[in-house]
C-alpha cells in the first residue's frame, strides 16, 4: 500500500509543478494561454487569407459570458470525476 | 482539437461525417449489448466515459504559450477498442458543441474522427504491441494515453491543412499549433493513467482480461 501511495503523491506532484513552472515562466513572458482552438484561427487566416467562416453556430455571434462558460466546464469535470470517485470508493480494496 | 464551427468546408463536414458515422452506429450497439449481457460492465463502460469527460474539460497551459485540453480516450482504447471509444466521444463533443461553443456541431464529424476514431486507434496499436511485448500494464496504459491525445492533435492538424493551404509549410503551421501545445499536455495525461493503472494493479487487476474475454465472445458470435 505505501508503494502505490508514494506514486501517486509523486504523480501529483510532477504533474502540480508541470503547470506550475509553465505558468511561472508563461508569466515572465507575458503569455496569454489563449486556446489552442483559437489559436487554429489566425493559422487560417495566414494559410488561406480569403477563408470566411461560413457558419457560427445556434448561438450565431453571440458568446456565452465568460462565467457560464467556465461553470459548464466545471460541470463538466464534476460528472467525470463524480463517477471516477465511485468506481476508486466501490472498488479500493479494504485492507 | 475542436475545429471551430464553421471552419471546415461543407464538403470536408461532409467527408468526416460519413467516415464517423458508421463508428460511432457500432460502438452505440457494442455498448448497448454490453450493457445487457453483462451489467457488471455497467460501471466501467461509464468509468471509461468519465476519464473522457473530466480530461477534456481540463484546460491547461502548455509551453507554446497556449491551452488545450487532454482528451481521456486512452483507457477507454485500451479496455474496449475503437468504436466504444467513438461513441463516448461523440457525447463529450455534443455536450461541448452544444452548451459550450466549443468545437461545432458542423465539424462534429471531424472532431469525432480524430478524438474518437484515429487518435485511439494509434492508442490501441500501441496497447497492444507493448501487452504483447510483455511491458507492465501501467506504463502500457500511460504510452496508450499518450500517444492516443497526441495523435488526436495530429490528425487536426492533417484535417484543417486539407481544407487551408494544401502545404507541408501549412501542415508545419497548423502542427506547431496543436501538436506541439499539446505534448506537454499528453504528458501530464499519461502519468495519470499511469497512476491509474497502478491503482487498477492493486484494486481490480483482472479488468481488462474480462473485457477482452467478452470481446473475444463477441467476435466468435459474430463469426
Amino acid at each position: 500500500m505505501a508503494e502505490s501511495k508514494t506514486i501517486y503523491i509523486a504523480g501529483f506532484a510532477i504533474i502540480a509543478l508541470l503547470v506550475i513552472a509553465v505558468l511561472a515562466y508563461g508569466a515572465s513572458q507575458d503569455w496569454e494561454f489563449g486556446g489552442a482552438d483559437d489559436g487554429a484561427e489566425g493559422v487560417v487566416e495566414e494559410v488561406d487569407p480569403d477563408y470566411e467562416p461560413w457558419w457560427n453556430g445556434i448561438f450565431g455571434d453571440y458568446e456565452l459570458p465568460g462565467e457560464t462558460e467556465s461553470m459548464l466546464f466545471a460541470l463538466q469535470a464534476a460528472i467525470g470525476a463524480i463517477i471516477i470517485g465511485y468506481f476508486i470508493g466501490a472498488y479500493t480494496r479494504k485492507e | 482539437m475542436h475545429i471551430m464551427e464553421g471552419f471546415l468546408d461543407p464538403l470536408w463536414c461532409a467527408v468526416w461525417f460519413i467516415i464517423a458515422i458508421p463508428f460511432v452506429a457500432l460502438g452505440a450497439k457494442k455498448v448497448i449489448e454490453l450493457v445487457r449481457e453483462h451489467p457488471e460492465q455497467k460501471m466501467t463502460v461509464a468509468l471509461a466515459g468519465a476519464f473522457i469527460f473530466l480530461l477534456s474539460s481540463l484546460k491547461l497551459p502548455s509551453v507554446t504559450g497556449s491551452s488545450s485540453h487532454p482528451t481521456g480516450t486512452g483507457f477507454s482504447a485500451a479496455l474496449y477498442g475503437v468504436s466504444v471509444t467513438a461513441f463516448l466521444a461523440t457525447i463529450v463533443l455534443i455536450f461541448q458543441a452544444l452548451l459550450l461553443a466549443h468545437g461545432g456541431l458542423t465539424t462534429l464529424g471531424a472532431n469525432i474522427s480524430s478524438m474518437g476514431i484515429i487518435g485511439p486507434f494509434f492508442g490501441v496499436l500501441v496497447w497492444k504491441a507493448m501487452m504483447k511485448g510483455g511491458v507492465s500494464m501501467p506504463i502500457s496504459l500511460g504510452i496508450t494515453a499518450l500517444i492516443a491525445d497526441w495523435m488526436t492533435y495530429v490528425v487536426t492538424a492533417f484535417q484543417m491543412t486539407l481544407n487551408h493551404g494544401q502545404s507541408i509549410e501549412a501542415f508545419v503551421n497548423f502542427l506547431s499549433n496543436y501538436a506541439l501545445t499539446q505534448i506537454p499536455l499528453s504528458v501530464v495525461e499519461c502519468i495519470l493513467f499511469y497512476m491509474f493503472g497502478i491503482y487498477l494493479m492493486r484494486n481490480k487487476p483482472e479488468i481488462f482480461d474480462i473485457a477482452g474475454e467478452i470481446a473475444a465472445k463477441a467476435a466468435a458470435k459474430e463469426a
